[in-house]
């Protein structure tokens, strides 16, 4: 006897959970193609409104987690998506070998910035020479909250933008590639199970169109990375709403993540604090 | 019942029977009614209507040990100025001994100072020390006195007992308005809300508020919905229409409007002013600001640009 097949919903990830848009609404996704596959989520307005507020509420404690604590979490990240290579390798909708070093590289390079946790400080800090009986020191620390537009590459291209946010301690709210959200979903299936607080990282899915303004625009979040965004209208106008309360601002990017990622995605998220020590006693 | 009302107080006997005698109160129902009203969608013009009316109606509350006198002017200063365009709160609600801090700080505003007395928040004390503790707030330049009810005496059974201290507390009261804080989360069933409720009336509370703040569950929205139904009663059996503040516990927008379409849909739209109904708290505020602010630019505002408090 043939058994009813359970197939999978695919939701957002907001605060740890998995709820459904609160519009109700979904759209069709489908494979290159143009195969039907499943229907994801949409997400409204205020479903980036919940998003902004629960990785609000989680970034004094994942800021405030120790380097080497983060870099943990990020490398066990890593071994779930090992664990769940051939999942991947399907949803990817490419040939399999090519599927397969996808993954890899999506697997690698979250151990390569789960590496960089407890070294960006050394790189990046300094500790400057001044006139006076006190230690002058230049530390980076998280921005805060950052918007993600997400590269169209589903999974590498995510992972490539996502862990150089949360790594340094920033929490995020990405908006999944429009047309391959599928795997952004599953992801979150393995963010949720590798002792990544809640709200860390927040996955929408939808139309970059409708989301990403009102995040550029959200007077709670503090950086905005614009690499997927594929429309340069939508790009300018982003950066102009950013500007009203000066977030940082990564630019659209290409779509080619098979390189050397640098520091740069890094260091675009981290702001130099400055303190005067007094010396000894 | 009219013809009773009069002499209901003359023992504990006929109190009793009278409280006892209120129709009791459908728990599911009042859950459910509860519940559907907040399902209203308010939008738009009408969203920003409700927001200010809130703001108007809003008691700014600070009741806790580490109070200081530069925080209760602080808060005086928001409760005067929320922000741009805002209309300014109702009252600022301190303990006693701040009284003149926020006195001193609203003069001349049109903001009330509530002060909390009688043994706030627990209401163990006796009699005279209540009294005095009224005496002093009200002395001390207090519009409103919030006291709390014995609630030991309530639950025993002793109705009588807390019928005569809310109206020696009210006697003690002079001109300001007496708010009877029935801390509804320690009355364990919804018929005890009720017959609290009629008790605090009868003894001559102007106001009845749901709670202190310091227990949870505080005002929830089915409580305050039998208050409403009370203070509905009670203005057609008597003609005295009495307030209604829920407090503890509301901290959103949609918590505010969802208790001022209950108030409209119970009550009815003359309760709809800070005379009648009022909202005890601290942090809605700002979350009432941020509203009015993403209704008037069009982005979600962020509590990075408004105060700490």
């Amino acid at each position: 006897m043939s058994r009813l097949a359970v197939r999978k919903t695919y939701k957002l990830f907001i605060g740890g959970a998995f709820p459904r848009s609160e519009s109700g609404r979904s759209y069709p996704v489908t494979s290159p193609k143009g195969d039907f596959l499943a229907n994801a989520s949409r997400a409204s307005r205020k479903d980036a409104r919940d998003a902004v507020s629960a990785a609000r509420k989680a970034f004094p404690g994942w800021s405030g987690a120790t380097a080497y604590n983060r870099g943990q979490i990020l490398y066990r990240i890593a071994e779930m998506l090992e664990g769940r290579r051939a999942q991947f390798a399907d949803e990817l909708g490419l040939g399999k070998k090519a599927a397969l070093e996808s993954v890899d590289a999506a697997i690698d390079r979250l151990v390569w910035y789960a590496g960089w946790s407890d070294k960006i400080t050394s790189v990046r800090g300094t500790a400057n020479p001044v006139a006076g009986p006190y230690f002058n020191l230049s530390t980076p620390e998280p921005t805060g909250v950052v918007a993600v537009v997400a590269p169209a590459d589903p999974l590498l291209g995510l992972v490539s933008v996502v862990a150089p946010v949360i790594v340094t301690g920033n929490a995020c709210v990405v908006v999944a590639a429009e047309r391959t959200p599928l795997p952004a979903i599953t992801l979150a299936e393995v963010l949720a199970t590798s002792d990544l607080p809640g709200g860390v990282v927040n996955i929408l899915t939808g139309h970059q169109a409708e989301l990403a303004p009102w995040l550029a625009a959200h007077m709670d979040v503090n950086a905005l990375d614009l690499t997927g965004v594929t429309d340069a209208d939508l790009a300018l106008r982003c950066e102009q709403d950013a500007a009203e309360n000066l977030k940082r601002v990564l630019g659209p990017a290409g779509d080619d993540w098979s390189g050397d990622p640098g520091l740069g995605r890094m260091t675009a998220f981290l702001e130099t604090k400055t303190v005067w020590h007094p010396m000894g006693v | 019942m009219t013809t009773s009302l009069a002499d209901v107080a003359s023992s504990g006997a006929t109190l009793r029977a009278f409280l006892h005698g209120l129709p009791g109160v459908d728990r599911v129902g009042a859950d459910q009614r509860a519940a559907m009203l907040g399902t209203r969608s308010i939008k738009t013009t009408a969203k920003a209507q409700a927001i200010d009316l809130a703001i108007s109606m809003v008691d700014l509350t600070t009741l806790e040990g580490a109070d200081t006198p530069g925080k209760v002017r602080a808060l005086c200063a928001k409760a005067r100025h929320p922000g741009e365009g805002a209309p300014r709160v109702a009252a600022v609600c301190v303990y006693p001994d701040l009284v003149h801090v926020a006195a001193g700080a609203l003069a001349g505003s049109g903001v009330k100072v509530a002060s909390v007395a009688t043994a706030f928040p627990s209401g163990r004390s006796s009699l005279e020390v209540k009294v005095s503790e009224t005496k002093l707030a009200v002395a001390a330049g207090a519009d409103e006195i919030d006291m709390v009810i014995d609630r030991g005496a309530f639950l025993a059974g002793d109705h009588l007992k807390v019928y005569e201290e809310i109206a020696a507390v009210k006697a003690a009261c002079g001109d300001a308005h007496l708010k009877v804080i029935l801390e509804t989360g320690e009355l364990a069933t919804y018929d005890n809300v009720r017959r609290a409720s009629w008790l605090a009336m009868l003894a001559g509370g102007d106001f009845i508020k749901t709670s202190t703040g310091k227990v949870s569950p505080a005002a929830t929205l089915p409580v305050t919905l039998i208050m409403l139904e009370a203070v509905r009663d009670f203005r057609d059996a008597t003609g005295r229409q009495v307030g209604v503040k829920p407090a503890g516990g509301i901290r959103t927008t949609k918590d505010a409007i969802k208790n001022l379409v209950l108030v409209n849909e119970t009550a009815g739209d003359d309760w709809l002013s800070p005379d009648w109904f009022r909202l005890g708290a601290s942090s809605l505020l700002n979350d009432l600001l941020m509203q009015r602010q993403k209704l008037a630019t069009g982005r979600y505002a962020g509590p990075d640009y408004f105060t700490l408090d």
